[in-house]
């Protein structure tokens, strides 16, 4: 017999691993995808694979050259980067500002502060912010869904069609016209389907349920934060909409619109950038949410998801300091 | 249905890989020597009282527990002492131990050594205490915390209830499932000791839902009795730890530092309940107990009823060989048990199981890093931050370690077991907890 093995307990373990939870994500964002591919056509296909193959040349490139350490491409967390990263941006972007932002994403977001597991924001977001500061005419020019579709190859979309294949989003419109400019716009079946301007990923609130849904019932995400972040939001607009429906548009145009849906499933729920406990999570989700509809209702963006999710991750390690689980066998009014 | 009890915080559900929990107790021949360790219960060593050389009978006084927590140790076969030296014990480290040489198997007169249940009490409940004391009974749920200490309640507090842990939450292990299942009458007779030992008037039987068999069975013994009640409860690892036995059966939570008798309750495992009956029914000392003999690969796993010092090998024999492919072999259940350094380990008290694992789940994957998921902190039934607690262990940042409760961890392995990067948070907090002990009893000083 061979030598035995000694370690210690446990000596059994939970069928899990870091890509297993990384490739559900991917297969929850699947929908969301086909509605891209369906809505902008070759265009969205085009977006994908800049975004994607550019965030595993970085990722890399950068542990290869210059963190000289393991590669670890293979995790899956840069698909997920990518996707994310594809899902925030317009189906017209040029093909080299995408790969600013997926380098601005690895790099910055990601790899300066040593990797998986280490960066305080959310890369994909990262990358995001930087190409809506920099780039912020191709950022904001959204091309039309379906109508759009032909318009565009794989080698980007003519300029010249440009102007009559884009309009604005639901969001735009509401920041430019006010309320009464609303009813131009689609009705709710076709905004939850994805008939409506916007980023790629953040078109059809019902396909991203959907993954949403799929990532809970795996468990690979909790309810905190996405409960926590659409209530709050939900609960501020509805406020605003109950106090003054001529001026502030109504709750549930808030929800389906814009990469509200997104964010809350697939962005502020990033393991590494979200907070650990129940409690810090659902003030997370408040803060977010609160933080998102006061953007889009008060400040000069439209949108405030990308924002607001990026100033909770930055309260996220004040918000694991000051709230820890549940502690067993201690008064709960022990403050930590 | 109303739902079945369990406890709130956290918790996991591995596979639960009871494959023997068909297979009748079967008694184990009498190995040709026993190496019987003198420190087998939580606490002190007991002093050895016999010398090389000298004949023994089974049963016999062997090693004195002379400290408030230690226990008596008893010579579990009859025959000759062939030294009293080190031996490797199933700590991995060579501990104090006495090795008899079997011949035969004599028993000392005053035991009774026939299958009769005797049901009447007629001791008191000081004669109770000091026939625990005297038989070297310790906890046998693996903690081997002496069990007559465990029944003098401190002054200034009062025991409401006995609990009567018959979870067995850990997976493979079977042993107090068939305890429960073929010796329920000799156990309530236990419990009913326990009970008047105590002197509590309630007692409350924790089994897991996926022993139906146990349940049905205890309920019917139990309702020949008064007050003692068999409690279902929702299948949850590690639900068999005391304070989270005590949580789920009662809602109680036991503060953090200190013993269940804080809020009322004394918990004993279902073969410590077993072994009071022996000790003071039937007289006879802690000299043998049941084992779970194991493993997926293993041909036959069954549960054996082994003397106190039998080498592993000889219930690995017994169970069918070791299989080619052995990467393994764990002393105690897959979640909490020492991985053995080698078979000629003796089974002592604490010994509930002995499971075989095949190459393939012996080594650990590679550690990856930490992706901050939480699911440790999910998963720790004590609400602590495993992966947290485990970079600052690692960091040797022993004062922040404090602060955040790491002497509070259990030690279930709950943490590790979610881990998706493989990594060995429990092992970084065992390292943890004597460090931070250690500082806590300078500053005493």
């Amino acid at each position: 017999m061979d030598k035995l093995v000694i370690s210690g307990s446990p000596h059994v373990h939970q069928n899990t691993s870091i890509p297993k939870l990384m490739y559900m994500v991917v297969i929850a964002m699947i929908p969301a995808m086909l509605v891209s591919f369906y809505m902008f056509g070759l265009g969205a296909l085009r977006v994908f694979l800049i975004a994607v193959l550019s965030c595993y040349l970085f990722e890399y490139l950068i542990q290869r050259y210059l963190i000289k350490g393991p590669i670890t491409i293979n995790d899956g967390s840069a698909l997920i980067t990518g996707i994310l990263l594809a899902f925030n941006v317009p189906s017209s972007i040029p093909w080299w500002m995408m790969v600013v932002g997926a380098l601005v994403a690895i790099g910055m977001g990601k790899m300066s502060f040593g990797g998986l597991g280490k960066n305080p924001f959310n890369p994909a977001l990262v990358g995001r912010v930087f190409m809506l500061i920099s780039f912020p005419v191709e950022m904001t020019r959204w091309p039309k869904p379906i109508v759009s579709r032909e318009y565009f190859s794989f080698a980007g979309v003519d300029d010249k069609v440009l102007d009559t294949v884009t309009g604005p989003t639901p969001l735009g419109v509401l920041q430019e016209k006010g309320v009464e400019g609303l009813s131009q716009t689609s009705n709710y079946a076709d905004l939850m389907l994805g008939q409506m301007g916007g980023s790629m990923g953040e078109i059809s609130a019902i396909a991203l349920v959907i993954g949403g849904l799929y990532l809970l019932f795996r468990r690979v995400i909790s309810w905190h934060i996405p409960v926590a972040y659409l209530g709050s939001s939900f609960a501020l607009a509805a406020i605003l909409w109950f106090a003054n429906p001529t001026q502030y548009a109504d709750p549930f145009f808030h929800l389906v619109t814009g990469g509200l849906i997104l964010g809350v499933f697939y962005m502020a729920t990033d393991y590494v950038s979200s907070p650990i406990s129940a409690k810090g999570q659902i003030i997370f989700g408040v803060g977010a949410g609160v933080l998102t509809i006061l953007i889009r209702v008060f400040g000069s963006y439209p949108e405030g998801v990308s924002f607001a999710i990026l100033l909770m991750n930055a309260a996220t390690p004040l918000i694991n300091n000051r709230f820890k689980p549940k502690r067993f066998g201690h008064k709960p009014a022990k403050a930590a | 249905m109303k739902a079945l009890k369990t406890f709130k915080l956290g918790g996991i559900h591995p596979q639960e890989y009871k494959i023997s929990a068909d297979k009748p107790i079967e008694v184990l021949p009498i190995p040709k020597t026993v190496n019987i360790p003198v420190a087998q219960n939580l606490g002190a060593p007991s002093k050895v009282v016999v010398k090389k050389g000298e004949q023994v009978k089974t049963g016999q006084l062997i090693a004195k527990g002379e400290a408030f927590i230690s226990a008596n140790v008893h010579a579990s076969v009859s025959g000759k002492v062939k030294k009293v030296d080190e031996v490797l014990d199933t700590s991995g480290y060579k501990r104090l131990a006495v090795t008899i040489q079997s011949e035969g198997d004599e028993w000392e007169e005053d035991i009774d050594t026939s299958e009769e249940i005797k049901k009447e009490i007629t001791a008191s409940q000081q004669e109770i205490i000091d026939k625990i004391q005297e038989k070297g009974v310790v906890g046998l749920g693996g903690a081997t915390f002496p069990s007559h200490v465990k029944l003098k309640v401190p002054e200034g507090k009062t025991a409401e209830y006995l609990i009567i842990n018959g979870v067995e939450c850990e997976p493979f292990l079977t042993s107090d499932h068939r305890l429960m299942v073929e010796k329920g009458e000799e156990l309530m007779v236990g419990i009913e000791l326990l009970k008047k030992g105590l002197g509590v008037e309630k007692v409350l039987i924790g089994i897991e839902n996926n022993k139906p068999d146990a349940i049905k069975y205890l309920s019917e013994v139990a309702s020949q009795y008064e007050n003692i009640e068999v409690q279902p409860l929702k299948v949850k690892y590690p639900q068999g730890g005391e304070k989270q036995l005590i949580k789920a059966l009662l809602g109680r939570e036991v503060p953090s530092g200190k013993l269940p008798i804080e809020v009322g309750c004394v918990v004993n495992n279902v073969g410590t309940a077993y072994a009071v009956y022996e000790a003071v029914q039937k007289n006879k000392p802690l000299v043998d107990r049941v084992v779970t003999v194991t493993g997926k690969n293993l041909e036959k796993p069954c549960n054996l009823q082994v003397r106190i010092g039998t080498p592993v090998q000889d219930l690995i024999d017994k169970a069918g060989g070791l299989p080619e492919d052995t990467g393994k072999v764990v002393n105690g259940g897959p979640m909490m048990g020492k991985a053995l350094t080698s078979l000629e380990a003796p089974i002592v008290k604490g010994t509930s199981g002995v499971i075989v694992f095949p190459k393939g789940e012996a080594t650990r994957v590679t550690q990856k890093t930490c992706i901050r998921c939480g699911k440790c902190v999910e998963a720790c039934p004590m609400g602590l931050e495993p992966f947290y607690l485990a970079q600052l262990a690692e960091k040797e940042l022993w004062d922040r370690a404090e602060e955040n409760l790491i002497m509070d961890c259990i030690e279930c392995g709950s943490c590790h077991y979610t881990c998706p990067s493989g990594r060995p948070l429990l092992d970084y907090i065992r390292v943890g907890k004597p460090n931070v002990g250690q500082m806590i009893k300078n500053r005493g000083n």
